[in-house]
């Protein structure tokens, strides 16, 4: 399988608020991508736009799955194509337990051509699945009768949104700060999962400020945002770098997109 | 009375059946509402003077008070009504007249083929006999009576005069006294000191029932130290010909005792439900109702408990879904009348299709309840711009000494939870319908399996309006 995710020149905005400057990234199946950058630099903004959030408007530019206007589909069709995003702040939604959310998804997401009121998966098979999944992820099974996010902590929520990752097996993820609020125990265990889930099995854009998920997941590219562009492209060691020396050597190289990034965040302090 | 088809009403709802069938071989009373046709009712029913005197009394409080102001809309004629239709035994109405949508419906929502043509109205009673036989001598050795409320005027006159009429009497409110001058039909049951009655009792069970009248009349003793679940009402849309529907529920929850009354309704949109629920607990007794409201297109509905006696229990639970050209006005009333008593009221509301949902409470700590708590929370969901949702809580409080508790919340679904459900593969529907499933979850888990899988299953279809 050689498919292919393809930004091209990607300006978005929030509101009339220019985030997105122009980004150009691909990344091919079985790729590890880190993006990395300053608070606010807009890197989240980038995975949902991926994902299709309706607040995120694509004012430039393109996004393709093996050729296929991305930009064109609402976000549940995005989900059926293939695409995932491990969100940094997933929604609680009340009532409704996990277990049957995640029958719906995994059974729309398999059977991409389901017609609603269609049936579910069968109810045994899921289970099991489920079951092996959340055993491998060291989740107690009880958690699968908890609300959605309702109530988790922050660790139990990436753990969910990794689960989820499991389950739904897309083509591209973007794992969004999957490792933030996780203690060193568990960010070693998302690490070792999201390996074993099988990044060769699909095309990965981590975004984080730490080098732990790296670790299990060395990723093939590093880039960096600064400003809402994509400035500097590099290996593994960029990586390392910028974790151990943090973005004043990106800041100063890039003044123009460092201009534009505290635009960006003084912006932000004035709403 | 408006209850011609109103094609654009409601399309694709599964509640359009605003149609009128003939019926045609049944005893009709002639329309509107004199002291002569109270007695006519009284006469067909073979009844005791004391329960035709009962009637025609009801029938003067009736004439004598004004509409209620509050509420709903009551754009009711009362003298274009039919009030009795004496069911003859067997029904003359045949299935082939039921209309398709309601067979599809019944289909999706996998009813049994003998129970949708009693809900059709095309058997005048469910074929209980045959299923629910030896249940009904189960519950005959231990005691428990369980009958029509007709049959028990006749066949348990002393139960009767002691409890009708006492808990709600005729002078309560204009529509208990219309109840209790036409009543027919509705449930009688008496449980016996110390039974405990281990699963729910259902309406379908009762054996020689009047079809679901439009003027039911239920009451329900249960005895020291005995426990019930009774469960009325289906998820099916109620087929009917007639507009106005307006029961009486009685219930008496003596010392210890416990009883939980679940009622689920999903009216035709012509239909004006005006009911009047109010249960006495005493001494330690738990009363709890949990009630479901869909479809009609006016419910005036709050169910009650009066705790009478130190340490009784009053819960309410209560569901309320409207869409287009319906209002939900549907509430709770807990009364503390004794010390150390109780109180819970849990309300949500969902409003969709410029539908209108209101809760409308009532918690009264009376002189003398010391030591009581009360905690009223209530929860409405807008689906849309052109629905409504108010709240008229009203608190009364007499004493010191108490625990008054009240949270209200008004929320739409929020755009950040239906992304989070799209961007798994769900679509728009599927989601909504889960998050609106998941809004009134904390409350459908307490149905029974099989009324919660059809709870949620209908919520689906009103969500995806794909019946009719
Ligand atoms: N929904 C929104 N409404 C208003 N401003 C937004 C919204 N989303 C993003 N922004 C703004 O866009 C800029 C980029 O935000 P984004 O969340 O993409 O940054 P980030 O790189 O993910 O930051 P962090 O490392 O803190 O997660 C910020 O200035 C932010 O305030
Ligand atoms: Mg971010």
């Amino acid at each position: 399988m050689n498919h292919i995710l393809k930004i091209e020149n990607l300006h978005v905005s929030v509101g009339d608020k220019p985030i997105l400057r122009g980004v150009n990234l691909t990344i091919k199946h079985g790729e590890t991508h880190a993006l990395m950058g300053p608070n606010g630099s807009g890197k989240s903004t980038l995975g949902l736009a991926i994902m299709g959030h309706p607040g995120y408007t694509v004012t430039e530019g393109s996004i393709t799955l093996d050729g296929e206007d991305v930009l064109a589909m609402a976000p549940d069709e995005r989900a059926r194509t293939g695409i995932f995003m491990a969100f940094q702040r997933p929604m609680a939604i009340p009532g409704v337990k996990m277990a049957d959310f995640l029958r719906h998804a995994t059974t729309n997401v398999r059977n991409p051509d389901r017609k609603e009121g269609e049936e579910l998966i069968p109810m045994r098979e899921f289970r099991k699945e489920l079951k092996e999944k959340m055993a491998h992820l060291r989740m107690d099974v009880e958690f699968a009768r908890r609300y959605v996010n309702d109530g988790f902590s922050g660790g139990e929520m990436k753990r969910a949104e990794i689960l989820q990752l499991a389950m739904l097996q897309p083509k591209f993820a973007v794992l969004d700060e999957t490792d933030s609020g996780l203690d060193a125990d568990a960010v070693r265990l998302a690490s070792e999962s999201i390996a074993d889930i099988g990044r060769e099995k699909m095309g990965l854009l981590i975004i984080t400020h730490h080098d732990k998920l790296l670790v299990h997941n060395p990723p093939e590219f590093t880039h960096v945002m600064l400003g809402g562009r994509l400035v500097e492209t590099g290996g593994k060691e960029l990586a390392v770098e910028l974790h151990e020396h943090g973005y004043d050597r990106i800041r100063k190289s890039y003044p123009e997109a460092e201009a534009a990034n505290q635009e960006m965040l003084a912006e932000e302090t004035a709403v | 009375m408006a209850t011609d088809v109103t094609e654009n009403d409601q399309i694709g709802e599964i509640n359009k059946y605003n149609f009128r069938t003939e019926t045609t071989g049944v005893f009709k009373a002639q329309k509107g509402l004199t002291a002569e046709v109270v007695n006519q009712i009284s006469d067909i029913k073979n009844e005791p003077d004391w329960m035709r005197e009962f009637r025609l009394k009801s029938l003067a409080e009736f004439e004598s008070r004004p509409m209620p102001k509050w509420g709903g809309a009551l754009d009711l004629d009362f003298q274009d009504i039919y009030y009795y239709l004496k069911p003859t035994g067997q029904s003359e109405k045949s299935w082939d007249d039921v209309p398709q949508e309601i067979k599809d419906t019944f289909d999706k929502l996998g009813i049994p083929e003998a129970e949708k043509k009693f809900l059709a109205g095309v058997k005048a009673q469910f074929e209980s006999e045959v299923v629910y036989g030896s249940l009904q001598e189960d519950l005959a050795k231990q005691g428990v009576l369980f009958t029509d409320t007709d049959t028990a005027v006749r066949e348990h006159p002393e139960l009767l005069r002691e409890y009708f009429g006492k808990v709600i009497p005729p002078t309560d409110n204009k529509f208990a006294a219309l109840n209790s001058a036409v009543w027919s039909g509705g449930s009688f049951i008496y449980v016996p000191p110390g039974v405990q009655i281990e699963f729910p009792l259902q309406a379908y069970f009762r054996i020689n029932a009047e079809s679901m009248g439009q003027f039911e009349r239920t009451l329900i003793i249960v005895d020291e130290g005995a426990s019930i679940h009774y469960v009325e009402g289906c998820t099916a849309p109620m087929y009917t010909t007639e507009s106005l529907h307006s029961a009486v529920v009685e219930v008496i929850v003596k010392k210890d005792a416990r009883c939980r009354y679940t009622t689920i309704q999903n009216w035709a949109n012509n239909i004006y439900n005006l009911v009047t629920k109010r249960a006495y607990a005493y001494q330690d007794a738990t009363m709890e109702w949990v009630d479901g409201n869909l479809g009609s297109k006016l419910t005036m509905k709050y169910p009650a408990v009066h705790m009478m006696e130190p340490g009784a229990r009053g819960e309410i639970l209560s569901i309320a879904f409207s869409s287009a050209g319906q209002h939900q006005d549907a509430g709770a009333k807990l009364v503390h009348a004794a010390p150390n008593t109780t109180g819970q009221i849990i309300s949500k509301s969902i409003s969709k299709n410029g539908g209108r949902s209101s809760y409308r409470g009532l918690v009264r700590v009376e002189p003398g309840a010391h030591n009581s708590k009360n905690n009223v929370v209530c929860d409405a969901l807008i689906l849309d711009p052109e629905s409504r949702s108010d709240t008229y809580p009203y608190i009364e409080i007499a004493e010191q000494d108490v625990q008054i508790g009240h949270e209200a919340s008004v929320s739409r679904i929020g755009e950040e939870q239906m992304f989070y459900l799209l961007s798994r593969g769900l679509t728009e529907s599927e989601a909504s319908t889960m998050i609106v499933n998941g809004f009134i979850e904390p409350l459908v888990k307490e149905l029974p399996m099989e009324y919660a899988v059809e709870m949620n299953r209908l919520i689906q279809l009103q969500m995806e309006g794909s019946v009719g």
